[in-house]
């Protein structure tokens, strides 16, 4: 099937089975390998993407469904001030220890700090556990975060 | 002096070329200790190339281990720099390939890359900069000893020439190359970038999504391939239905792939190879395999479990492994005899990138291959043996990986992408398993039951201690992840003790995973310690002070010399001491709340660790705080990512503690993803208070030993909370109703 989707603003044209997850059309139909594969089931947030501006697992979606919705992917995460503050302030931690993880919890992050600035801590953790860090970088996570949120960044 | 530690023995020598550009390579050898790991017995190395200084002034590293989140990519190079004393914002780190002859061993395991490389790579650096200096001393006509540097700039105060690294680099290519051992090292209070903390080189380009993981490598024309094996461990491929797979949509290839009898490396399955990972895998549907799965489909946790429990009360073990006195005589003259039963279960692996790899079989007969690999020069010997080619047939780009915790010094995957690129000469091929590949068949943290009694005097001292361990015999290999150490603590300060064993048979693969023995044995014998210590009236530190009260340090067992090496009580009672002042032991704690203590020394690490716990109203386990004092040495390399260790070996531990457990039934495992093998996730992190204790000592390796004390800590804890003994993991809360 045929596919014309918005990808970080551009028009893409995709030939693919409708119910290839987007995960996979970005990382090998269009070889945009920042999104991550980690679990194929939704539970580890590896995957993330935003649709619309929402954290969404790009392994559980498929391509036959995005339609005309936005998608945004780590590629792009600079081009927003929440984004950009949030990659520096994982530098500013040294958040990662294997980092694999990461391009799915700054995206989960960003869409967090876009929809509520100022996130308490049990916001961070309930915004933030459905994605898995196995190497448990938590606490720097958290820290990187709150960090932006207290610059008030997402409130420019 | 603590330089005096494990890499005195070591002789190195340099070689230069002068680089087309004007510069200067310097490569170093080192004939290392040899160091059997996971099978792999270390390689000598003939020639290795790590310093590069370019006509501009920067400054090529090659980090030569490869990088799992431990952050070696970073630190190696640390303490090239550091001895060059280069300007470190002009160092680039690039990673070496797979070369034994060029770098030496190349290894993400045992925390060995510290005490291995810390007097060895400074050397490297410190050669280089030897060179320099004889550059700059013959070209201003001045003795050498006149000479200092800055970050990147040779100086001559006296007369105040300066001249950077890369204006001298091509003349330093000329200069006569010195012995690495005659050159003074620095002094520990001159170290400009050890000590200093500094951010993963690659963390820059992950925040920015850049493919460099190794299942992110793209190659034109390359193509995607699944392989489906046996759930059941041990089985063979009877047959399976390979047109019906390649009838698939965007299949490209399907064929049976024979096991070459070794399950470490190759065991029988199907490839199917697609244009689209997700193709191939969804091909997989199609393949009605069948296998003969013999007698092992019968086997299961529960029949391990049984069988255990029944050879515990039997109590005819196989073999003694460690005995001396006589410890029947001591527990029959014992005031108190302690028993108790300690079990845990298999454990997976689950890095955060599935298992993959990819190859090429390239026109000129090389395999050449991009691989997240722990032990790349393991795989790179496995591949060319299978394929019949010499090693340098066999070339092996190490790529950064997301996570390896010992599953990746198993290879298998590199045998299966060798096993199917052989088949399509000219075609790269991209191996990825999906997560239920990788929970079903991982190398598992062997589980393990001990049965143990201590025997006590009038004084409460241990007057003798016997443990019989029901393992598996997992058929050879030089590094047993089933088996534990003959000297385990308190064996050294009790007179009568008698270790033994008994082996079960079993298919079910198993492999070292972060930390191994460790991780199950420190939860064993510090639980069971903590019941010692409550019997006798005392605390579990008072316990372990009291044991090793006046003694003196111990030889190694590991083959190490020098200082940092063997067993030292007295850094046994620095970070015991330090900890129970940090956690406030022994002072009241918050209401409902207790805390429980745990300590353990491996891989040359030593950790005191407090746990302040409490059960939640839904009997679910809440774990508030953590205090850690460790001792790895003089000096902490680099601060970010050593913290970083020990943050996540903390929270790994709580994990398996609390909530991790692959259970076999069938013949294979019953987990298949992080639906049902549940990780840690943030709102479960505690906060964690950890410090170093400096010692004089050189510097190990954190990747491991801040995680076995947690677990036993965590339960003694539980123990003070609810009076209720865990002795088998993961904790059953119904323990606590």
């Amino acid at each position: 099937m045929a596919y014309t989707v918005t990808i970080n603003g551009e028009t893409r044209e995709i030939d693919a089975p409708e119910d290839m997850p987007l995960l996979w059309v970005l990382r090998q139909e269009l070889g945009m390998v920042g999104t991550k594969f980690g679990c194929g089931i939704g539970m580890c947030g590896a995957c993330t993407v935003h649709v619309d501006g929402q954290a969404t697992r790009s392994c559980s979606l498929p391509i036959g469904s995005v339609g005309d919705r936005q998608i945004t992917t780590i590629e792009h995460l600079s081009q927003s001030p929440v984004g950009q503050a949030l990659q520096q302030a994982w530098l500013d931690e040294d958040v990662m220890q294997c980092g694999y993880c990461q391009s799915g919890q700054l995206m989960s992050a960003t869409a967090l700090l876009n929809r509520n600035p100022n996130p308490s801590e049990t916001e961070i953790n309930s915004a933030m556990q459905g994605n898995i860090c196995r190497c448990a970088c938590y606490t720097r996570i958290s820290r990187a975060i709150a960090q932006v949120a207290a610059e008030g960044t997402a409130n420019v | 002096m603590f330089e005096a530690g494990i890499a005195t023995s070591r002789r190195s020598f340099l070689k230069v070329t002068a680089l087309a550009g004007g510069g200067l390579t310097l490569a170093a050898s080192f004939p290392m200790a040899a160091r059997a790991v996971a099978g792999e017995a270390a390689a000598t190395a003939e020639l290795n190339a790590f310093v590069t200084i370019n006509p501009d002034n920067t400054i090529t590293i090659v980090g030569k281990n490869p990088e799992i989140g431990q952050g070696i990519k970073t630190m190696l190079p640390m303490l090239i720099a550091e001895e060059l004393d280069a300007d470190w914002d002009q160092v680039r780190i690039v990673q070496g390939d797979s070369n034994a002859a060029k770098y030496g061993p190349q290894l993400a395991g045992g925390s060995f890359a510290t005490p291995m490389n810390w007097i060895p790579m400074r050397q490297t650096g410190a050669a280089a900069r030897a060179m320099l200096l004889a550059a700059a001393a013959q070209r201003w006509g001045v003795p050498a000893g006149e000479l200092s540097t800055e970050p990147s700039v040779v100086v001559h105060a006296s007369s105040g020439r300066r001249a950077t690294y890369g204006e001298l680099a091509s003349d330093a290519a000329h200069v006569a190359v010195p012995d690495p051992a005659s050159i003074q090292l620095k002094d520990g209070a001159d170290f400009r970038i050890i000590g200093r903390a500094i951010g993963g080189i690659d963390s820059p380009k992950i925040v920015r999504g850049e493919g460099i993981f190794g299942v992110d490598t793209q190659l034109p024309g390359m193509v995607y391939a699944a392989y489906e094996r046996s759930r059941v461990f041990g089985a063979r491929l009877v047959s399976a239905d390979i047109e019906a797979a390649k009838a698939a949509p965007g299949v490209i290839n399907a064929f049976t792939v024979e096991g070459n009898g070794n399950a470490a490396e190759l065991v029988d399955g199907v490839a199917i190879i697609a244009s689209n990972w997700w193709l191939a895998n969804k091909a997989r549907e199609r393949l009605n395999p069948q296998w003969d799965t013999g007698e092992w489909a019968g086997h299961s946790s529960a029949k391990y479990d049984a069988d255990a429990r029944a050879l515990m009360a039997a109590g005819q073990p196989q073999e003694e492994f460690a005995s001396k006195g006589d410890v029947d005589a001591a527990l029959a003259s014992a005031t108190q005899v302690i028993e108790g039963e300690y079990s845990y279960p298999f454990l997976a692996h689950v890095a955060m990138e599935p298992m993959n790899c990819t190859a090429l079989m390239r026109e000129d007969g090389v395999m050449e291959m991009w691989a997240p690999t722990q032990i790349p020069q393991g795989g790179q010997a496995s591949v060319a043996a299978y394929l019949g080619v010499p090693q340098d047939k066999v070339l092996v780009h190490i790529t950064r990986m997301g996570g390896g915790f010992g599953r990746r010094l198993n290879n298998d995957y590199m045998m299966q992408v060798a096993a199917i690129a052989r088949r399509m000469p000219g075609t790269p091929v991209q191996l990825i398993w999906s997560r239920e590949d990788d929970v079903r068949t991982d190398y598992y943290r062997p589980a393990g039951w001990h049965k143990l009694r201590a025997g006590l005097d009038a004084d409460g001292k241990i007057i003798g201690i016997e443990d019989h361990f029901v393992t598996f015999d997992i058929n050879g290999g030089a590094f047993n992840p089933a088996a534990m150490p003959a000297d385990e603590f308190p064996a050294r300060y009790v007179s009568n003790v008698r270790y033994a064993q008994t082996k079960m048979r079993t298919a079910v693969p198993m492999g070292a995973l972060r930390a191994p023995t460790s991780n199950a044995v420190a939860f064993v014998f510090q639980s069971f310690l903590d019941e010692v210590a409550h019997a006798s009236g005392r605390d579990l530190p008072t316990l372990l002070l009291d044991i090793v009260e006046g003694a003196e340090p111990e030889p190694s067992t590991m083959g190490f010399t020098g200082p940092s090496a063997g067993f030292d009580p007295r850094r046994l009672r620095a970070v015991t001491r330090k900890v129970m002042e940090m956690a406030n032991w022994g002072q009241p704690v918050a209401e409902g709340r207790a805390l429980g203590f745990g300590y353990y020394y491996s891989h040359q690490g030593y950790f005191a660790e407090v746990v302040e716990a409490s059960l939640t109203d839904r009997n679910q386990v809440a774990v508030h705080n953590v205090w850690c004092a460790g001792d790895v040495g003089a000096h902490i390399i680099n601060p970010h990512g050593a913290m970083n260790q020990v943050e996540g070996s903390i929270i790994d531990g709580i994990g398996q503690a609390l909530q991790l457990a692959v259970e076999i039934e069938g013949g294979a495992a019953k987990q298949s993803n992080f639906n049902n093998y549940q990780l840690p996730r943030m709102p479960m992190t505690p906060v964690i208070h950890a410090e170093f204790v400096l010692s004089d000592n050189s510097p190990t390796g954190l990747g491991e030993p801040a995680l076995p004390p947690v677990i036993p800590a965590l339960t003694n804890a539980l123990f003070a909370l609810t009076g209720k003994r865990v002795r088998n993991l993961p904790i059953d809360t119904s323990l606590f109703t």
